[in-house]
């Protein structure tokens, strides 16, 4: 029972971190831009947000957790808009292809994540690893009366807020896409943006706001990482970017569905971490059992194309720039 | 609110002249490097200029370091040869670094398993054509699906990177010198079977002979070939290869089977070649980087040169500085961003005129 809830409870909080990149991820796939960018924006997030919590700790003699949690929350979402804007320029305004874009954007934020991660306190003239812990131990806070409720309390409370934040980011997305007019209006411009500029619709605006506030959710699941579940410091390397493409194969398996995407992140978490609860696995048949999200999806991928059912396809013009006049 | 034109007029260009598309390539390049110099003197305090002097000398500063350069840019141009077919299908091939991990384990497992029995150039022989058809058939799978269930290949071949990683990661152990390590180390280190020759007393001579002959060969087939144009046709539009009587589920099967060998060939080169290892760095990201190279370069293979070279040059350079300053080799990817960055965003001004709207209402058209 014990492993039970601890395989769930570090599902929950493996899950959170793409569910956050998905969630913003489908926001943009909505629209018609396939982000390609989307693990270095969560590069960009986790180390605005690990950055600012740093500085403020250093520089302030005693700081207080709570403002601390929120500037970096703020640089964190900023860090990342800014990541989305500048794929939204390139690709929206500038027709530059959406693929190579992304990957680009990948490769610079992973670049200058890793770069800062890594150097920041060699750059401000210290030494060791960063960490901050005051900061963290705030994003990891829970009512302790809840979280001490046995194994229901574990498994419900004993989380930070960004747990439920995520759940509460991704229904409302799911309302918004399903049920306000706005969502549909976005939706319309993901699946036939001609149409939807001849219906009136601001075909551009509605391009850049989702994929610059898609970016800004996403780069929530890089602060996430850095600040909560890793604990406030920073491992350099590729951790977040396989996280990152893991939350855009989580966009295919939840087929587009934000609301889909909350109970379909922890499944994937507990793909990813039931190799731990198998006895007699080997050091290399460890690996094997990892591949298992990253299977899961393809197999969805190719079960949804071949049934062609209308509700679970990716949208019509995703990966498509779009120029009025070459209509 | 009176009836109002938009300030900037936007329109189609019918082609620019080669070299002022040149010339605005160049110019962002130009803009891209003051971009980077600001970046890197706000970093280091140091002047903009002895920083790319001292780049130049990271990059092409000793004999060595010259062939160090020309064999990473040689399999960067490999990958990028490689994937000039599938772009040119407007097939998106995102799984190079999956095709160019599975060739290099196969080679590995030839080097590792055969190298105290057969001889140095059957290794060679045998490693060549595993890694052909290793990453054949990793190019293989998704390209059927397409062919058949029009399955997206982007997101599909974005996984089967991963499925790479997790089979290299999953071979590391088994492989792994010493035990305990969790790396392969130096395969055949005494021996060196299965290694590439040293060709006219260099070490890195043959890598660059074997991608300058498939860029040319590749050169040669896109543009020359019955087969090289029916992919240009199905890149084109499917229909029109339809009307056509191209088979296109052929054409892309065939040419994503040719793409993943060539991917697979550059994790041949990769091993055997360079590393004399396996590791999930064996491809290092140079799958993602090898997109950007073949797509700017228009499947232009002899474009992919002078590209793979820029990227290559900036990579050594910032690490030399970056190791000069005690900073991380992660310098280079945020310079190599911000080019590229740079030179999506000049095709624009290549393809597009940008008028505003004072001077376009002189021309405006009947």
């Amino acid at each position: 029972m014990t492993q039970l809830i601890s395989l769930l409870t570090s599902a929950v909080i493996f899950g959170t971190v793409i569910l956050y990149g998905a969630v913003g991820e489908i926001l943009t796939e909505k629209s018609g831009n396939l982000n390609l960018g989307m693990p270095g924006i969560m590069y960009l997030g986790g180390i605005a947000g690990l950055a600012t919590a740093f500085f403020y700790e250093m520089y302030t003699p005693s700081p207080i957790p709570a403002l601390s949690l929120a500037l970096s929350f703020l640089a964190a979402v900023a860090a990342s808009m800014l990541g989305g804007l500048i794929y939204a320029f390139l690709t929206i305004t500038l027709r530059a292809n959406q693929n190579v874009t992304g990957l680009t954007l990948t490769i610079f934020g992973s670049g200058l994540a890793n770069f800062f991660g890594s150097s920041l306190t060699t750059l401000a003239g210290g030494v060791g690893q960063i960490s901050v812990a005051a900061t963290s131990q705030a994003y990891r806070a829970y009512i302790p009366a809840l979280g001490g409720l046995g194994n229901f309390g574990k498994l419900f409370f004993s989380f930070g807020f960004m747990v439920y934040l995520a759940i509460a980011i991704a229904l409302i997305a799911g309302w918004f896409l399903g049920r306000s007019r706005v969502g549909l209006n976005l939706r319309a411009v993901g699946e036939d943006p001609a149409t939807a500029d001849a219906a009136g619709i601001n075909v551009t605006r509605y391009k850049y706001l989702a994929t610059c506030i898609g970016a800004g959710i996403s780069g929530l699941g890089g602060l996430y990482y850095t600040l909560d579940y890793i604990k406030g410091a920073w491992t350099t390397g590729s951790a977040i970017e396989s996280l990152g493409w893991l939350a855009v194969a989580l966009v295919i398996f939840a087929t587009w569905r934000p609301a889909r995407a909350i109970w379909s992140a922890y499944l994937f978490g507990v793909l990813y971490w039931v190799y731990n609860y198998i006895g007699g696995l080997t050091r290399s048949s460890v690996e094997l059992f990892k591949m298992l999200p990253y299977l899961v999806t393809i197999l969805v991928l190719v079960v949804v194309s071949m049934r062609r059912s209308k509700e679970a396809q990716p949208p019509r013009s995703l990966g498509l720039s779009y120029f009025r006049e070459e209509r | 609110m009176t009836s109002h034109e938009p300030l900037i007029h936007i329109a189609k260009r019918d082609g620019m002249v080669w070299w002022r598309a040149w010339l605005v390539r160049l110019a962002a390049i130009l803009l891209a490097l003051v971009v980077c110099a600001l970046f890197i003197f706000s970093v280091t305090r140091m002047n903009p200029l002895s920083v790319y002097a001292s780049m130049w000398d990271g990059a092409f500063g000793t004999s060595r370091r010259v062939w160090i350069t020309l064999r990473d840019m040689a399999m960067l141009l490999c990958i990028g040869v490689g994937l000039a077919p599938a772009f040119m299908m407007r097939f998106w091939n995102i799984g190079a670094e999956g095709q160019i991990l599975v060739g290099g384990c196969a080679t590995a497992a030839v080097m590792i398993y055969g190298g105290a029995s057969l001889p140095s150039w059957a290794l060679l022989l045998l490693g060549t054509a595993v890694s052909l058809l290793a990453g054949a058939v990793w190019g293989l799978i998704p390209a059927v699906f397409k062919a058949r269930w029009n399955t997206n290949e982007t997101l599909f071949t974005l996984m089967m990177n991963y499925i790479a990683i997790q089979i290299t990661c999953f071979l590391i152990p088994k492989w792994e010198n010493p035990v305990g390590s969790n790396a392969v180390g130096i395969i055949n280190q005494k021996t060196q079977a299965g290694w590439f020759p040293k060709l006219f007393g260099q070490q890195y001579m043959l890598n660059v002979i074997i991608v300058l002959a498939l860029t040319v060969a590749m050169f040669l087939y896109l543009r020359y070939t019955k087969q090289g144009y029916e992919i240009s046709v199905v890149g084109e539009s499917e229909n029109t290869a339809r009307y056509a009587g191209i088979s296109v589920r052929r054409v892309i099967v065939r040419t994503m089977a040719l793409s993943g060998a060539i991917c697979g060939l550059s994790g041949f080169i990769a091993v055997a070649g360079s590393g004399h290892t396996i590791s999930t760095g064996t491809s290092g990201g140079r799958g993602f980087t090898a997109i950007i190279v073949a797509w700017m370069a228009k499947f232009n293979t002899f474009v992919m040169i002078l590209i793979a070279l820029l990227l290559v040059f900036l990579e050594k350079g910032a690490i030399e500085i970056a190791s000069k300053f005690k900073l991380t080799d992660y310098a280079s990817d945020v310079v190599k961003g911000i080019i590229l960055f740079f030179l999506l965003g000049s095709e624009f001004f290549i393809q597009y005129s940008v008028r505003l709207r004072h001077s376009h209402k002189k021309e405006v058209q009947a």
